[in-house]
């Protein structure tokens, strides 16, 4: 599903590397954390991924292929089997949850039919059965991620990728946010989640990697935050 | 559902960016009118030269009796009938010659009459004082050099007189106007191109969180640059339809109504000349401000 080998990236007019030499491999259907403190290369890491960045040294294989050799207009193709849910929502406020969910499916130009059908079951999918024609900004912070999800999940990923998904919200709020993610792992989407929630972490024992200043300190298979801020 | 969704977001990008959308119609608008104005300008001007060139002949005029004291060349009198004879002989010959015609102090002497009758100076004049001429028209009127050089040097020739100095300025005139008319217009257009450059980036800015979305929902580049260079190209297209308003409205209040009456001594452009323009500034209007924003894009919406 994904593998790294030897994978370095350095920015543009920056000497410190953000990923150093990061080797790894998750396989299909696994859950996985990635924590370590700000600037350690979380983020960098998940860019890779959705080739928003290409690697400076190694090879990124996601999905089967690698990235480095995908030439750009490939990218989209790639990028429709990887679902992607931020801290920040990433909603289109003047949009209504149906509306915001069919935006992803409207722009790779699904049929209106299949649309039509697919959005309020997905927003079943993720408890917001009903809420089709609510706006984001008349919905709580769980139920606008919920949306997010939704709209990460409507093309049914093989990956999906969370950056923080529970970083806005309330301790009780992401546990049913988690519990979500959960579900949709069990379907057989490999689910990647960036998360500085301790209590999260440790309650779920998935497999956690730690990253620090760029490289992988840590890879533990139902293991547990057990980084100090 | 593609056509609609773009459709949805290009009406959506016009109305946020009104004030600029309005200010590249504009400006497209001013800069395709002068250059289709430049166009039909040039048009007229070959127009013009075409019907003048037609009318203006070459004229040789001859010594007569009075001119004796008047200039070297008339020195030693009027023109004898040989000499008039040899020189009509050569102009026969000569190939760039058309034809000639002959015209008589009495000829003269009428169609003085006939354009000057009502003044007082043309009580004064007489017959024979206005010279004698051969009025030679040429097949080729540029080749009036040959003439000149062949004849006026000749006994009994006082002058040997091209009507088209008299018009050449006016074509000076007219050709340096429109050079004028084509540098406003270059201008025009760099500041038509950089205010579509500029809007689009505003376009896209504006909306950086839906195209971001669609990026990472996997919508191709094409998908996502599709509505701001359709958004240019409609605002250009907008603009090029004013401009052809300007210059069918030009063409019909300025010409048609006005010069037209004024000065009937000139062939005016007709429609035909318009309707090869409208086309061009048409597309000129929608494929420029497409490209333009094509280009500005290709740095903003990287995949």
């Amino acid at each position: 599903m994904i593998r790294f080998d030897n994978v370095s990236k350095t920015y543009p007019k920056q000497n410190r590397p953000a990923l150093r030499d990061v080797s790894l491999e998750i396989e299909r259907g696994e859950f996985v954390f990635l924590v370590g403190s700000s600037g350690s290369g979380k983020s960098t890491f998940l860019r890779l991924l959705l080739r928003e960045e290409r690697a400076s040294h190694g090879a990124v294989h996601v999905l089967g292929k690698d990235l480095a050799k995908l030439s750009n207009w490939k990218v989209p193709q790639m990028r429709r089997q990887v679902g992607t849910v931020f801290q920040d929502f990433r909603l289109l406020p003047n949009k209504t949850v149906g509306q915001n969910v069919a935006f992803a499916l409207e722009v790779i130009g699904k049929p209106r039919g299949q649309i039509r059908k697919t959005v309020p079951e997905v927003l079943e999918l993720v408890g917001l059965g009903g809420k089709e024609d609510r706006m984001p900004g008349e919905l709580s912070g769980g139920e606008q991620q919920r949306v997010a999800i939704a709209r990460a999940f409507v093309n049914r990923p093989m990956l999906l990728i969370a950056d923080e998904p529970t970083g806005n919200l309330d301790p009780q709020t992401s546990v049913g946010i988690m519990k979500l993610l959960d579900r949709i792992n069990r379907t057989g989407t490999t689910v990647v989640m960036a998360t500085h929630d301790q209590q999260i972490v440790d309650q779920m024992r998935k497999r956690v990697m730690e990253l620090e200043k760029g490289r992988l300190v840590r890879d533990q298979s139902r293991g547990v935050y057990g980084y100090q801020h | 559902m593609r056509a609609q969704f773009v459709l949805s977001e290009i009406g959506v990008g016009l109305r946020r960016n009104l004030t600029m959308t309005f200010a590249v119609i504009v400006s497209v608008a001013l800069s395709l009118g002068l250059f289709g104005a430049s166009l039909l300008m040039r048009d007229q001007v070959s127009t013009m030269k075409g019907y003048w060139y037609d009318k203006v002949n070459v004229s040789i005029f001859f010594c007569n009796k009075n001119d004796a004291d008047t200039g070297a060349n008339c020195a030693k009198g009027a023109a004898t009938q040989q000499q008039k004879n040899d020189i009509l002989a050569e102009l026969h010959n000569l190939k760039i010659v058309q034809s000639v015609q002959h015209e008589t102090s009495d000829q003269a002497y009428k169609h003085y009459k006939e354009q000057f009758g009502d003044t007082p100076v043309a009580g004064l004049v007489t017959p024979d004082q206005l010279p004698e001429s051969f009025r030679v028209k040429l097949k080729d009127p540029t080749k009036y050099e040959v003439i000149k050089s062949a004849f006026s040097e000749r006994p009994g020739v006082q002058e040997v007189q091209d009507q088209r100095d008299t018009v050449e300025p006016l074509f000076n005139l007219l050709n340096g106007m429109n050079w004028a008319a084509i540098g406003v217009m270059a201008l025009m257009l760099i500041v038509a191109l950089l205010l579509i450059v500029n809007t689009v980036r505003v376009s896209a800015f504006s909306r950086r969180r839906e195209t971001g979305i669609m990026r990472l929902v996997g919508a191709s580049s094409f998908y996502i640059q599709m509505p701001f260079i359709l958004e240019a190209a409609i605002a250009g297209l907008l603009g090029a339809a004013f401009a052809c308003v300007l210059i069918v409205g030009g063409k019909a209040i300025l010409i048609n109504n006005w010069l037209a009456d004024k000065i009937q001594v000139i062939n005016f452009i007709g429609w035909d000349s318009v309707a090869q323009v409208l086309p061009l500034v048409l597309l000129i209007g929608l494929l420029m401000p497409a490209l333009a924003a094509f280009f500005a894009l290709r740095k903003y919406l990287k995949v």
